[in-house]
């Protein structure tokens, strides 16, 4: 996992910060954003392995937002994340190229399992 | 057109069924109203025909049958005048023709008999009668030869009319006969009469070539109503008629009467012109009538018959019709139902979705606040209090974890999850729910009886949801039974698309108020901790794996819950 940069995008700052936090305890390389543009821009200066984003976003939604990746990345991995259960909008997110979607409030654990998975066979 | 306004008006007045008041009530008016409406529409103007046909032939009948009547009793009539005139015109021929001198001898006379016998049928005797009413010569079987008349009546009504015929009588000869006289005043002034008396066998021949019946009588009775001839029924030759005489009338008249036996008669008759007599023939009134009262009765058979199969036929085409109508109106409703209820479901569900949602933000905010805070007293070597901090950020992530799980469950009400269709062992699923089951089982002694069937197929559906409504059905099964209880769970091949599980208690039981509500949000019974969501989500799982749900209950006896599921699903495996 070292060497591996994932991306958080959530709307919500104290949740993006804290989960930043404790990747970063657990010696994980993490970006954050509080938008899609912002995750836009973040992407093309520096491209993460793993993106991990919420799908309920004001402005640009998780979904356009994965568009926008899968247009210009479309190798880019990504996990969507949800109030909601995954629903329509989850299935949606999977036919548009998402990994996974999870659902909040999140394990650590599942999240960290989950990223190992995603980041492994990349390389 | 206001005929048409008053039409249409009686006509929903008819047809129109009170929206309010209970149902069966207003099909049974509904299908009354119908029946009067049909029944009279078809009823009266058969009624109305029946009526004008009834009255038509009864007097068209009537003269066809009282005709024939009449027709026979003045040919008859005639028949009798002729014979007596022909019989009066020989006798006062023999009078005018002979001199007296020719006609006192009893030589001449007699030829004069016998020629008059062979011509004229009927005559028995011949006299000669001077002026003092003394027989002065005589021919016949009697011996009446000098035999004085001058104190009997018909002797002196010839002197005053010139001829006479006698009423029927017995007189000394014994057998019925009737007498005829004709007085001659010759130029001398010398006045004689001619008497002979006839034989009245003809007359009875005369009324048997009438052609009678059986139950017909016809006869002859004079003007005092004395019998002339025989009657059938109504007494001999010479015996009183026992009804009163007829007015006069010489044209054939028919009356009708009461006969002595009690019998309705019609009594058609004719005086003679130049007799005393009158013909009357009798004939029982159901006789005459008799073609009359088989039409009648052949009327009222149709009219009944017809009435009946219109009764009959409009009692069950209505019938038919509410019921239609019933069934109709009954599926329309429980479509409506339906609606309603789904509507519900789906509402509710979004509040849901969205309550859950927004919770779940703040939620995740709490996890990883503790967890972050967990992490900090797990990684800082000898944190101070560690051992107090560590159980309050426990406390706090299980509360998350409670609360993940509420949101949970609402998403699952909203029906959010995925479904995940395999082709799954409906027994399977049963034992693993029945292990979360079998501690309490234990625990309240409560009898697990499973009757699940061995080569039970396996169907298309989503275990973790069927996970859940039998979690949810049994759970509320165990609540139900005391401790000690029965709790049967039966599985069976329904059909060829579906299978079935049914889960059945001997606990408390449902009232008919709560069955109809246990598949609404919120409506719960276990007042203070039931979220009312159980069943309705159950009932929505089911519905969205293309099964149903039914369930049976009777209180104090238990309830009985059976859901059928169908073995291919419509989402297809995958």
């Amino acid at each position: 996992m070292v060497g591996k940069k994932i991306l958080l995008v959530d709307d919500e700052v104290e949740f993006v910060s804290t989960l930043a936090e404790r990747l970063q305890l657990r010696g994980i390389d993490v970006m954050t954003a509080h938008n899609g543009e912002g995750a836009l821009q973040i992407i093309d200066q520096d491209p993460p392995h793993l993106v991990v984003m919420d799908m309920m976003m004001p402005g640009m939604s998780g979904l356009e937002t994965l568009r926008r990746i899968k247009l210009r990345y479309p190798k880019m991995r990504v996990i969507l994340l949800t109030g909601h259960g995954c629903t329509k909008e989850g299935t949606d997110g999977l036919l548009l190229g998402a990994e996974e979607c999870l659902m909040k409030p999140l394990e650590i654990d599942v999240l960290i399992k989950k990223l190992r998975e995603e980041v492994r066979p990349s390389k | 057109m206001p005929d048409k306004g008053w039409f249409s008006f009686l006509f929903r007045g008819l047809l129109d069924v009170p929206e309010e008041g209970k149902s069966h009530i207003r099909y049974r008016i509904l299908r009354r109203n119908m029946f009067i409406l049909m029944g009279l529409v078809t009823f009266v103007p058969l009624l109305a025909m029946a009526v004008i046909n009834f009255v038509q032939y009864q007097s068209a009948l009537e003269k066809e049958i009282l005709n024939p009547m009449r027709t026979i009793v003045s040919k008859t009539k005639h028949s009798f005048e002729l014979f007596l005139a022909e019989r009066l015109s020989a006798v006062s021929f023999i009078t005018f023709a002979y001199s007296y001198e020719e006609l006192a001898d009893e030589k001449k006379l007699n030829q004069i008999f016998s020629v008059m016998k062979r011509e004229f049928e009927g005559f028995i005797d011949l006299g000669l009668i001077d002026s003092n009413g003394i027989q002065v010569s005589y021919v016949g079987p009697y011996d009446l030869k000098s035999k004085s008349y001058d104190k009997q009546t018909w002797f002196h009504e010839v002197q005053i009319r010139g001829s006479y015929v006698s009423d029927v009588f017995m007189g000394y000869r014994d057998f019925p006969h009737i007498v005829m006289a004709v007085q001659r005043v010759s130029e001398t002034g010398r006045t004689w009469i001619i008497r002979a008396t006839v034989d009245t066998k003809k007359f009875e021949s005369l009324i048997s070539s009438m052609g009678l019946d059986s139950v017909t009588d016809a006869f002859l009775i004079n003007g005092s109503g004395i019998f002339q001839t025989p009657s059938r029924f109504y007494g001999k030759v010479m015996q009183k008629f026992p009804f009163p005489v007829p007015p006069v009338s010489y044209e054939a008249n028919v009356i009708e009467l009461l006969d002595p036996q009690g019998r309705e008669i019609n009594l058609a008759y004719s005086h003679f012109i130049h007799s005393p007599y009158i013909l009357i023939l009798v004939k029982p009134r159901a006789e005459v009538m008799r073609s009359w009262y088989t039409l009648k009765g052949e009327m009222l058979f149709v009219f009944v018959g017809g009435v009946s199969i219109i009764f009959l036929v409009v009692f069950h085409l209505t019938k038919i019709l509410v019921q239609r109508v019933q069934e109709a109106e009954e599926k329309r409703e429980m479509a409506f139902r339906e609606i309603e209820h789904t509507q519900k479901l789906s509402s509710i569900g979004r509040l849901a979705a969205g309550v859950a949602h927004e919770i779940n933000n703040p939620l995740a905010i709490i996890n990883e606040k503790a967890g972050l805070m967990k992490d900090i007293i797990e990684i800082t070597p000898d944190f101070p209090n560690k051992a107090r901090f560590l159980p309050q950020v426990d406390a706090i992530k299980k509360s998350v974890d409670r609360c993940r799980g509420i949101t949970h469950r609402l998403l699952g009400f909203a029906r959010r999850m995925e479904v995940h269709i395999e082709l799954l062992d409906l027994n399977e699923v049963l034992q693993e729910v029945l292990g979360f089951l079998e501690k309490e089982a234990m625990h309240r002694n409560v009898n697990l009886d499973l009757k699940l069937v061995e080569d039970l197929p396996r169907i298309e559906s989503d275990r973790g949801q069927l996970q859940q409504v039998f979690l949810n059905i049994l759970n509320n099964a165990f609540a139900a039974v005391q401790n000690g209880g029965v709790v049967a769970v039966t599985t069976w091949d329904k059909d060829a698309e579906s299978i079935a599980v049914s889960v059945q208690d001997n606990g408390c039981g449902m009232s008919q108020i709560t069955l109809k509500h246990i598949f609404e949000p919120f409506f719960t019974t276990k007042k203070g901790y039931g979220t009312g969501l159980g069943l309705s989500i159950t009932y929505g799982v089911v519905k969205k794996l293309g099964g149903d749900i039914d369930v049976e209950s009777k209180e104090g006896e238990g309830t009985k819950f059976t859901v059928y599921l169908p073995k291919k699903s419509e989402y297809g495996e995958g």
